[in-house]
Order: structure tokens, then sequence, then C-alpha cells
């Protein structure tokens, strides 16, 4: 349904580029006009889960959100704009690196893409940022978690909007140490996702003057976890943290809150999403703490801007949602500003610029590793939700510099 | 000291849940020989049906734990006459490749139908909290859940070998030509075992809803350790598939106890173990072997 509406779209935007090249030498000579841009139009690629378990959290309505940010874009430059027409092109990797790989090619070379955003899935994103700086041209990732993007695999044509695991264990390691919870225990399950998250909550704890006391490895995956729990709770520690993700997080919480420790000591979660909570209910994990890039209903410009999202979807939005927008609006921006989609161009006017908008506040595009650094928050899971997806009180704001630390000195752009 | 006690009571716990749900599969095997690979999706079912009852038709636990079975029946009712039946005169293997297909069948469309990120469901009133005995504690839902286990795997066993049912169900498997010739109808018992095996499963589902993540992929794992449950026990197996049930139950809460890492690994050593010395299983008929 959805793919044939593209085509729908493809179709007419084709024959209305048509139109308009035909027109272009009548209308007189303009500065911004569509000759700038390649094929004449502005084509903004979504390549995420449609399908899978990141479907909810960003999934098909991030399209919705990119349509919101053209409709913006349109709206504030009107005749002025350099892309008149803007196209939206979108595929399903399925989670799967592979495929993510070839329709990363099939969107830059076929359906002629200016930029591809989105991504979710480490392997998956790493797969299209070689992709991009192949064919140098444009990658905004927002859904995948690996600091690599930033770091080893870093690229002139790669920049990572929203958020990485290093954000999330200073966020959430570092503000709960400082806030009193020195004392940690660690279960993470046996892969390299959660050898990973271990390694770098254990040195975000360490550094805010915390102790790690035990590190368990659970095998993954694992239904039984009440034997981990017990044993995570030995050593009276303050903190435990579970550095688990999709079922084994659900177990682990189901099964922590049928524990004694419930209530005495403080759960920390990894890596957890507000579709996270929406599927188990606000009372399982109630009073659970984790670093969100961003909430809907934390002031009245994101509740605003939720409210337009939920006209047009009938659900909130997730950070993912808000990160799309906020990546395709400024995208957008900068081939204004540069006059042209040309990679290395827009690239340029990105690179090092400040941004406060819907979704980044105090926000600024890095130039030396295209990390888009932001504030994020210290966010606590609510015991009653007042509406559906109204779940997260905003314990503290994360400030940008102190969230993202210093540039991954593993980068270079070459 | 008190650890350890801890230890083994959280193992005893888990494994009076392992043997109610590997109690299906024993007898299905035990009676028809078929391996059922769908064990695992059906038990999925039976949460997944759970959590659809509380959440759209606010139908609570207590209610799913008698409905669910019942339904469950229905389903393992058609399953037997529509697609094992016709495979029971073949090689075991082909109704053991067809209870796999099946089995991604119902967890594609579970996924469908309800998503991937699981369903919410809360813990029964009354069965929240602990019991603290000293300073050892068990969820009070865990005791429950494995004494409710403990009591269904007996009544079973008790009908198997203690009443005229249990009776001419046995004949009928084991000798099915003679008890065909004492006047008793032996295709007639093939549909509602394999529907009481399928409706264990399911039980097993809602006793697993309130403590584990309600998701198609549930029973994905979860088969894997009942399979090493009814091997160690003796195919076809009750009495060993109970006893297997809590050994597994134990030999995972120590392996996680001293050796976390181990944790799953430690059954499957058991297993090839027990194998090794008694290829049918610690209760198996040798002919099973």
């Amino acid at each position: 349904m959805r793919s044939r509406t593209v085509q729908g779209t493809v179709a007419i935007a084709a024959t209305a580029s048509l139109a308009l090249a035909a027109c272009g030498g009548a209308g007189g000579p303009q500065s911004s006009g569509s000759s700038k841009l390649t094929d004449d139009k502005v084509v903004i690629g979504l390549l995420n889960d449609q399908s899978g378990v990141y479907k909810d959290l960003s999934g098909p309505n991030s399209a919705v959100a990119i349509q919101m940010a053209i409709d913006d874009y349109k709206a504030k430059y009107g005749d002025k704009a350099v892309a008149k027409d803007i196209e939206i092109v979108q595929a399903d990797h399925q989670n799967k690196a592979d495929i993510a790989n070839s329709k990363a090619q099939e969107m830059y070379d076929r359906q002629k893409a200016d930029v591809i955003l989105d991504v979710p899935n480490s392997a998956a994103a790493l797969a299209v940022a070689t992709q991009a700086k192949n064919k140098k041209k444009l990658y905004i990732n927002i859904g995948a978690g690996t600091t690599a993007l930033t770091g080893a695999s870093c690229n002139k044509y790669t920049f990572h909007w929203a958020y990485n695991t290093g954000v999330l264990a200073r966020g959430t390691a570092g503000a709960i140490t400082k806030a009193g919870g020195t004392r940690w225990n660690i279960v993470y399950p046996d892969y390299a996702f959660g050898q990973d998250m271990n390694k770098s909550f254990t040195k975000e704890v360490t550094a805010a003057g915390g102790t790690v006391g035990q590190s368990i490895a659970s095998p993954f995956p694992s239904d039984n976890f009440a034997t981990f729990i017990t044993k995570a709770g030995e050593g009276n520690p303050k903190v435990i943290g579970s550095m688990h993700a999709g079922g084994d997080l659900i177990n682990f919480v189901k099964q922590f809150n049928q524990s004694p420790l419930k209530g005495k000591v403080t759960l920390a979660v990894g890596l957890m999403f507000i579709t996270d909570i929406h599927s188990l209910g606000v009372d399982q994990f109630a009073g659970t703490q984790f670093t969100d890039p961003w909430y809907w209903n934390f002031d009245a410009q994101n509740k605003a801007w939720a409210d337009r999202f939920k006209a047009k979807t009938n659900t909130r939005p997730s950070f993912a949602h808000a990160a799309n927008y906020s990546a395709a609006l400024n995208y957008l921006e900068a081939v204004q500003a540069a006059g042209t989609d040309n990679a290395d161009a827009v690239a340029a006017q990105l690179e090092g610029k400040k941004i406060n908008d819907v979704f980044l506040r105090n926000g600024e595009v890095r130039k030396a590793d295209h990390a888009v650094i932001h504030d994020v928050y210290l966010a606590k899971v609510k015991s009653k939700a007042p509406e559906d997806w109204d779940y997260e009180d905003i314990v503290k704001t994360i400030p940008a510099a102190e969230a993202y630390g210093a540039p991954n000195p593993a980068c270079s752009m070459g | 000291m008190s650890e350890f006690i801890q230890y083994t009571l959280q193992g005893l716990a888990a494994g009076g849940f392992y043997a109610l749900s590997a109690l299906g599969l024993a007898v299905i095997f035990g009676v028809l020989g078929v391996v059922n690979f769908s064990h695992g999706a059906c038990y999925m079912l039976g949460a997944v049906i759970s959590a659809v009852l509380l959440g759209e038709l606010h139908v609570g636990f207590w209610v799913a734990l008698v409905v669910v079975p019942i339904l469950m029946f229905a389903f393992g009712v058609l399953m037997e006459r529509l697609l094992v039946r016709w495979l029971l005169a073949l090689d075991p293997l082909y109704n053991f490749l067809l209870t796999f297909g099946l089995t991604l069948v119902l967890v594609e469309a579970v996924k469908q139908r309800y998503g991937v990120s699981g369903l919410p469901y809360e813990v029964p009133a009354g069965l929240g909290g602990q019991v603290t005995v000293g300073s050892v504690n068990l969820s009070t839902y865990a005791i429950f859940a494995c004494l409710f286990s403990v009591v269904v795997c007996v009544a079973v066993g008790l009908l198997l070998t203690k009443t005229r049912i249990g009776m001419i169900v046995r004949a009928s498997t084991e000798a099915p030509e003679r008890t065909r010739a004492l006047g008793i109808n032996v295709g007639r018992w093939v549909t509602p075992v394999f529907g009481f095996g399928i409706a264990l499963a399911g039980l097993a589902g809602v006793l697993a809803a309130p403590t584990r993540a309600i998701t198609a992929e549930m029973g994905s794992n979860f088969i894997i350790i009942l399979f090493a449950v009814v091997v160690i026990g003796g195919l076809g197996s009750i009495l060993g598939a109970v006893v297997a049930g809590f050994l597994v139950g134990l030999v995972e809460a120590y392996g996680i106890a001293y050796a976390p890492t181990y944790a799953q690994i430690v059954i499957f050593v058991l297993m090839a173990l027990v194998v090794l010395v008694r290829p049918s299983g610690l209760f198996g008929r040798e002919e099973v072997a």
C-alpha cells in the first residue's frame, strides 16, 4: 500500500519535474533555480526496520516525520526554496546488514537518493556508512547506537544525529553514580553488544567515583533470570544495571519486580526505548532510570510538535521520529544555504553548525567526528501514566559536552 | 550456606515449571511416538492468548488457567486431525519436520498480528511479593507456579497409570492390534491424547505469562531446554520428565550461581552424560532408544 503511494509520488514528481524543467527557461534567471540540483529534485531515502523489532521505534512513521520537515521547509521558503521537488523513498532493511547494503546502493544509484536517513541496527548502519563513503553521498544515521560511526568507521559523508552507546553509558551510569548510587552490580548478555555495554558502563561508573562489584554474563537469549538477580543482589549494591535488550530485558525486569530487591535497589537499564515501556506497561518499569535522547512531553515546544505528529499518526513520537524530522529539516536548510544538493557542499554547510530545534538543544554538528552532539536526558519511568505514552519523568538534563565527551580519536575523516 | 539454600530453592522452583512444560512433550511422544517440535510454539500461543484475553477482553489469570488449555486442546485436535494423523504411519522424522514448519508459521503469524515488542501481563492479585524465611526468600508467584506444576504432573501421572482411560490409552499405543481385538476403537484415542499434550503446553504458557516476556519468539529458546529435559528423563516417560525437570532446574541454578557464563551449557553437558551412560534416559524404556 505504502510502496504504491511512493510509486505514485515518484510518478507525479517525475512528471512535475519534467514540467518544471520545461518551464525553467521561460521563468527567467533565478539563482535558486532547480538546475543546481542533481536530477532537478532532492530525494531523501529512509532506510529502516519496517517489520521487525524497531518498527515501532522508528519504522514507517519516520516517513511521516520527514514529510513534516519537507512541509515546514516549503512553508518557510516558499518560492525562494532551492529544493522545490522533494521526494521520499523508503525501504525495509529487516535488520540485516546485507539487505541494508544492497538497499543503500539501490537508493543512491537507481533511486537517486541525495541522503539516506535513520538505519537502526549497528551492523546495518556501518554497512551503509561504507556505501556513503564510496558513493560520496550523504548519510545521516539516527537509529543505531554504535560509536564506530563517529569512530573508526567515520567518514566525510556520514553524520550521527541522535545518540550512541557511549552517551547512554555516560548518561545513565554517570548520573546515577553521582546521585549517590555508587555501588553497582551489572548483568549483561554474553555477546558483542552486551560486552561493549558492560565495558562502557563499568568505565563510566568508575569515572564518576563509583565501583562495580560484579559483572555477571548471562547466556543469550535467557528466560530464567531469578538466580542471576539473586546473585546480582549479593554484596549489597545500591544499583543493579541490566544491559539486556528486547525479550531478555522484559524477562529480567519482570523477574526483578518479583524479587525482594524491588524497591530496595535502583534498577538501571542500559538500552531502553519508550516503545519498550509502551509494550509492557508503566507498572513493570516504574522507577527504572535510563538515558533518553529526547522525550515528547519534556516541554511545550516538544509537546506542540508531538501534537502535530499525533494528528497524522494517532500515536506519540519516539526520539527517533523527532530526530528524523530534525535531520531532514537541517539537511534541507543546508541545501538551501549551499544552493545545491551536491554532497560536499551540503556537508560543508552542516559541519560545525550550531542548532537549536525541536530535537536538538544546544546542538552542534561536531566537525571533528560528525557526531551531532546535544543535551540528552536522564529519565525515570512514572508509576502511573496520565495518558497513553506519557511514561517518563525527566530527572536531569545532561549537557551536550558531558553526554558526548571528547571526539573519538579513532576517527580520521581522511 | 544460606546462599546455597537460596539457589537450591530457586532451582527447584524453576524445575517444577520445566517439568510441567516438558510433560506434554513426553505424553505426546509416549503415546503417539511423535516428536512435537511445535511444543514451544504452543507454549507461546498459551501465553499470547492469556495476554490477549487480559488486554482485550479483561479476562484475568485464573480464568485463563482454565480457558486457555481448553482452547489449546481444540487447537491440538485440529492439528492432529488435519496434519499429524496423515504422517503417523511414516518415519517419525516426517512429523518432526511438519511440526517444525508449523512452528515457523505460528511464530510469524503472531509477529504479524501482535508485533515483536512483547505483550504486557501482570502478576495476578495475591501472588505478588515474596515469601521470606530467615535470609532465604522466593517470589510468591514462583512458589505457586512450582506447586501448581507438580500437582498437574502428579494428576496426569495418576490419570495414565491408575485409571481405566489411562489403561486404554497405554494399551492402544503399546499393542494396538490386540487392543483392537478386545473391541476398543484405538484411533478414537489418538486425537484426544494429542490435544491433551498441546493443552499442557498452553497451560505452561499461561503460567509463564506473569513472569516471562510474552513475545512470538518466547518458545524458540525454551523448546531446546525442554528437549534436554525429556531426553534426560527418557523420551515418553512422565516420571522421567518430572525428575529431569527438577534436575535441570537445579543444575541451571547452580550453574548461574557458580559459573554464570556456562549456565546453559551445563544443562547440555548433563544431557550428554546421561545419554552416554543410559542412552534411553534416566527413566526411558529400552525400546525408545
